[in-house]
């Protein structure tokens, strides 16, 4: 029974198609992996009604041969996705107490294609933060261990991350802003995909900075990564900014063959003082991607460097915006308020009590570089740099490069804690190989490659094209099979 | 830029958040470790470049003008934290 919980999306659809276990089957081993798994603090609402009545119904959706390939597959979703009648709670205090009306599209989606919800996953609050420290759950934690201490397993989708790494669920939603989904799949040893923005509908997802919010897939593998792609995105007019386009077959894209495609080495990544381990890693995978018979190209991408001061004046503005609608009128947390105390009060109280510290500076921070006299300083200033850095990525691509090679993360995961006294911008710098892609809005997937020399996982990041998801993923598949990563965390918890 | 206590006091006033008289000066001292962070921009020609206002060249898409949606007068109002015959409630806001 307990394999079961460690099949992939597509060994267990395959073996549910064919008869050898049921969706309860593997169900029932994720919920008992789950309840056996609280140390590791990923699930914090657990829905095993739900899943039984949902995996029964995928079993027999499956039986009468109508079943899509998510059918009958257990996941978990990030906290940050509106559930109706399930707590969503973004992981903070502010909504506390508040179940939905309604489900986010992306759920509906899978749901309607007979997935399986085991319940919500643990994440930094808003989805601001790398570590998952900032969560009113307390910390998620990294199934991976070298020592006596408790590792990060990023952030913000630090439960996703732990949840599907440590085989609790078959795969998981995540959403990324800066890195939310790659650095924790990085930290993980797991697959973790951005799509193209505007490929998969925002509506119904908790908004943290809607111009570069984007839920996307955490699996096993790149196969699933693209099986379960292809269940979430499409376009669905509840979202302004989701596009109106085709969705490729993504699994069918996955052929290996990457001759003759030019893969993009970004000079600007080698970073001063990059660790050495890092680098060999991305330079063993740009041999493999050369082996493959890819052509490898030097590029430039002049504006990187200013990508996370962009990044940390255009994400907090937006969040002070979206998060001006936690006033203690509509939903969640209201302060108990004194004598005499008015509106201002009112939301002045509800809005600290509610608001985690990181989530209180970054609203202060944006509504700062919003403010009279320094809108044109700061927000403008960082939105035309964000033009630049976006152009800086259209030239690597007219000039041919199909897609782009980097590190994931600057370093494996880090000791919980361990960032506590440092400076908020030594945290940011965690998401300085992945914040220039959501900046820019394309796709970008971390795939598991190697370990650094204590064992720790470590990934590298592709970079696509916009929309060329499908490309994209075959490059992936490509490097995963050359690396071999096939490494799993020693059970602790 | 730097930002001293007052602009603290001033911005936490702006984003509705209660900040304690105490914890201002070390709010200071954040905003001005991230605003310091944020100053290498100025070091960047943007010099007749747009601001980009959507990541993908898209038109917003149009639909008709008329109700979709609505009668959900209970589901809108279950979260909220005081609901009274069919209304948000609040603190008295005039006098």
């Amino acid at each position: 029974m307990s394999e079961l919980r460690k099949l992939t999306i597509a060994a267990a659809r395959d073996a549910m198609r064919k008869g050898d276990t049921t969706s309860t089957e593997i169900t029932q081993a994720c919920l008992t992996a789950i309840d056996g798994a609280d140390a590791l603090g990923a699930f914090v609402h657990k829905t095993p009604e739900i899943a039984l009545a949902q995996a029964q119904a995928a079993d027999a959706r499956i039986k009468s041969g109508d079943a899509p390939a998510m059918c009958g597959i257990p996941l978990g979703i990030k906290d940050l996705f509106c559930t109706k009648g399930v707590p969503s709670q973004a992981a903070s205090g502010i909504l506390e107490g508040f179940k939905p009306e309604y489900e986010s599209t992306v759920t509906s989606q899978l749901f309607d294609a007979g997935a399986v919800m085991l319940g919500k996953l643990n994440m930094d609050e808003f989805a601001m933060g790398s570590s998952n420290e900032t969560s009113v759950y307390g910390n998620a934690i990294n199934p991976w261990k070298v020592d006596d201490r408790d590792l990060t397993p990023g952030g913000s989708s630090g439960g996703s991350a732990s949840a599907v790494a440590a085989d609790l669920c078959l795969a998981a939603t995540g959403t990324d802003t800066g890195g939310s989904i790659r650095q924790p799949a990085a930290f993980t040893g797991i697959t973790g995909m951005k799509p193209t923005y505007g490929r998969v509908s925002r509506w119904g997802i908790v908004a943290f900075a809607s111009s570069l919010d984007q839920a996307g897939p955490m699996t096993k593998d790149v196969r699933d990564a693209a099986i379960m792609l292809q269940a979430m995105c499409g376009h669905d007019p509840k979202d302004s900014t989701s596009a109106d386009l085709a969705v490729p077959d993504f699994e069918a894209a996955l052929t290996g063959d990457i001759k003759g495609k030019t893969i993009g080495i970004p000079r600007e990544y080698r970073l001063d003082g990059m660790p050495a381990e890092i680098a060999k890693l991305w330079d063993d995978g740009t041999a493999m991607l050369k082996d493959a018979g890819a052509k490898i190209v030097d590029i430039s991408l002049p504006h990187t460097k200013y990508a996370l001061p962009a990044y940390y004046v255009i994400a907090p503005a937006e969040a002070s915006s979206n998060l001006a609608r936690y006033d203690g009128v509509r939903f969640g947390h209201r302060a108990k308020l004194a004598a005499g105390d008015g509106i201002t009060e009112m939301y002045e109280k509800t809005r600290a009590e509610g608001f985690g510290p990181e989530v209180q500076r970054r609203v202060m921070v944006g509504t700062y570089v919003l403010s009279a006299g320094f809108y044109d300083a700061y927000y403008n200033r960082a939105r035309k740099v964000r033009t630049l850095i976006k152009k800086d990525f259209d030239d690597a691509f007219a000039a041919g490069v199909g897609a782009i090679l980097t590190p994931a993360t600057p370093s494996a995961a880090f000791g919980l804690g361990e960032m506590a006294n440092a400076d908020p911008i030594k945290m940011y710098l965690n998401d300085v190989f992945t914040v220039t892609v959501n900046l820019a809005g394309l796709p970008g997937i971390a795939v598991p490659t190697g370990r650094d020399a204590q064992g720790l996982p470590l990934g590298l990041q592709l970079i696509g094209r916009p929309w060329e998801e499908a490309e994209l993923l075959n490059v992936a598949y490509c490097l995963e099979n050359a690396a071999g990563f096939i490494a799993k965390p020693a059970k602790w918890w | 830029m730097s930002i001293d206590t007052e602009t603290a006091r001033r911005v936490a006033k702006l984003a509705r958040i209660e900040v304690a008289e105490e914890a201002l000066p070390a709010l200071a001292g954040e905003f001005n470790a991230i605003l310091g962070f944020i100053e290498q921009l100025n070091e960047v020609d943007v010099d007749g470049v747009e601001p980009m206002t959507s990541v993908t060249p898209q038109r917003l898409k149009r639909r008709a003008d008329v109700v979709t949606d609505g009668s959900q007068q209970a589901a809108v109002l279950k979260n909220a934290p005081d609901a009274r015959e069919g209304f948000f409630a609040v603190p008295k806001v005039v006098e």
